[in-house]
């Protein structure tokens, strides 16, 4: 055979293996899952509560610690995250000022999140926890409010740097436009360039949640691993829970029997589907926006 | 009049100044976690700390060498499986962008770069580990290059594209065959970009504990066996932080700051390349 064809086929060969870790992981997953799903159901979802030494597994903890988690982290970053799309996008795009905050923000993303972790409860823990005794709840230091603060840092690279590239994208001729009918900055800012990018800064902030939720280290030292649910509001967000990582962390190296290792990787697979939906809508999303 | 311009003037020039307030905050965090980690780990690190195994409890003393060791291999180990792996299918990418295989590989990447760290670490648990037996320095270094894969690719597929299609069809024209027009004229050219795409996913990889956790597992012995259990930097941080005693948690900084530097230093170096080749990582 030629060398040209033997090389062509490792080409193709080496793309088909891609294909087939990823077929590989989603059939791994759920042909693990199935001893739980079996026994235990769709009612695994929403039963409330986790208890394996009697035998009962209920995700619902875990569903509402991600979700909480997740979405307090991404409220938190966004604010962030749009001023240095807009900062770095249109006030200063260019420079060794801009060059060198938009490195410093791409340096978030690179620590590790086990350096983040670590850092948090030794040095953030113990000032929420004074934070908590000033407000009059229960001072754990530790919970669902420590995590996210930890959470929406790390995120905000990740929309940060999509919507700085976004914003840049905006044609010049729509914004000379506005100005030359007496708009201000802000004004230009507000409705011309936020219009324009909208759907691409959202498809950013997407992308960020599929990091929160998926991410696992500097949250399992953050949350407290607890598996029951707090019973006022307060106490469930400044007290210490669980996601659906950090249980997985957790809990797998000590599952004893099947329904219970399965039961954990029933949550790996919810866990795989929701980041992948959402970061494919995210990804199709800026595809879209891009070739427009 | 005048004073509704001047309104929406001063409303402008606020705007702005929020706008640079936030986007200058968030450095804080980053700025106050390095001081902090440098602080608290440089003092930590010395000879000793390099080349000795960590202290049983209650002794001082001891260093993070099976840590450092364990890394080291299975980030090798790691990069061995993904570079070609990934370097081809990213060739692939670029050279037949419209192909179904495309598509569908092209899905598996971002599919790949979404999937939660811990997930991995559950997969390659019922790929290695469970056949094997046990715990093993190899299921570690297949967890991560699953994790390296998709930067490689995307980083590949992404500098070959931006690369002229008249190199190509120039070589082509010359009658060079289409393996060496690839491997020798197009790779060298956009060697950089593929580099600095290895670099980051080595930066990415070593900071990793997630998929470690049910693969590589940790060792408080020097090893450098590939079927046994394997510290690494990450994982031993995760172990001795959330220890309860002081002098674990000081070799914990020590071994944050020399992660920290690694990936911070590789991230730079990264920067700089991509830099002079304009490459969008």
């Amino acid at each position: 055979m030629k060398w040209e064809t033997i090389f062509r086929r490792i080409l193709i060969f080496m793309s088909i293996i891609l294909v087939l870790i990823v077929i590989g992981i989603l059939i791994t997953l759920i042909k693990e899952s199935i001893p739980s799903i079996k026994s235990l159901g769709i009612g695994f979802l929403w039963g409330k509560v986790w208890d394996p030494v009697s035998n009962i597994y209920g995700a619902y903890p875990f569903l509402i610690g991600t979700l909480l988690t997740s979405f307090i982290a991404l409220i938190i970053s966004i604010p962030f995250s749009y001023a240095v799309s807009i900062y770095l996008g249109e006030y200063n795009p260019k420079g060794w000022l801009s060059n060198l905050l938009k490195n410093t923000i791409e340096l978030i993303a690179a620590v590790p999140s086990i350096i983040y972790g670590f850092w948090g409860l030794f040095v953030l823990v113990p000032i929420i926890r004074t934070f908590e005794a000033k407000i009059g709840v229960a001072p754990y230091g530790i919970g669902i409010f420590t995590s996210s603060l930890i959470l929406a840092v790390m995120i905000i690279p990740y929309a940060a740097s999509l919507g700085i590239t976004l914003i840049r994208m905006v044609p010049s001729p729509l914004k000379e436009g506005a100005y030359a009918l007496g708009a201000t900055r802000f004004e230009v800012i507000r409705s011309v360039i936020m219009p324009f990018t909208r759907s691409g800064l959202f498809a950013g902030v997407l992308l960020s949640l599929g990091r929160a939720l998926g991410e696992t280290m500097a949250v399992t030292m953050l949350i407290g691993n607890t598996s029951t649910l707090a019973h006022t509001f307060k106490d469930l967000i400044f007290g210490p829970s669980n996601t659906m990582a950090s249980v997985i962390a957790n809990e797998f190296t000590e599952a004893d029997h099947t329904v219970y290792l399965s039961a954990l990787i029933e949550l790996g697979l919810v866990l795989f589907f929701v980041t992948v939906v959402i970061n494919l809508i995210g990804k199709r999303i800026i595809t879209r926006f891009t070739n427009n | 009049m005048e004073a509704r311009i001047r309104i929406r003037n001063t409303k402008s020039i606020l705007f702005k100044g929020v706008i640079v307030f936030l986007a200058f905050l968030i450095t804080v965090p980053l700025i106050i976690v390095l001081l902090y980690i440098i602080k608290q780990g440089v003092t930590q690190v010395n000879w000793h700390f390099l080349t000795h195994v960590p202290a049983p409890v209650g002794e001082s003393g001891g260093g993070i060498s099976n840590a450092l060791l364990g890394s080291f291999i299975m980030v090798m180990m790691s990069s061995v499986l993904a570079i070609p792996v990934g370097m081809f299918a990213g060739i692939y990418l670029s050279e037949n962008p419209h192909t179904k295989l495309a598509y569908y590989s092209g899905l598996c990447v971002d599919i790949l770069q979404g999937v939660p760290s811990i997930v991995v670490g559950i997969v390659i648990y019922f790929w290695l580990v469970k056949p094997l037996g046990t715990f093993s320095a190899i299921s570690g270094s297949v967890a991560l290059a699953i994790m390296m894969l998709p930067i490689v690719i995307r980083s590949t597929e992404q500098t070959l594209r931006l690369l002229p299609p008249s190199l190509k069809e120039a070589a082509l024209s010359l009658g060079v065959p289409y393996h060496r027009v690839i491997l020798k004229v197009i790779v060298p050219c956009g060697f950089a970009g593929i580099l600095s795409g290895i670099m980051l996913s080595i930066a990415r990889i070593i900071g990793e504990t997630a998929p470690l956790l049910f693969t590589a597992f940790g060792n408080p012995y020097l090893s450098s066996s590939i079927t046994k259990p394997m510290e690494s930097l990450p994982h031993l941080i995760f172990t001795y932080a959330t220890s309860p005693y002081d002098e674990w948690h000081n070799l914990a900084w020590g071994a944050s700051f020399i992660l920290l530097m690694f990936v911070l230093t590789l991230n730079i170096i990264t920067k700089l390349i991509t830099r002079k080749w304009n490459i969008q990582l």
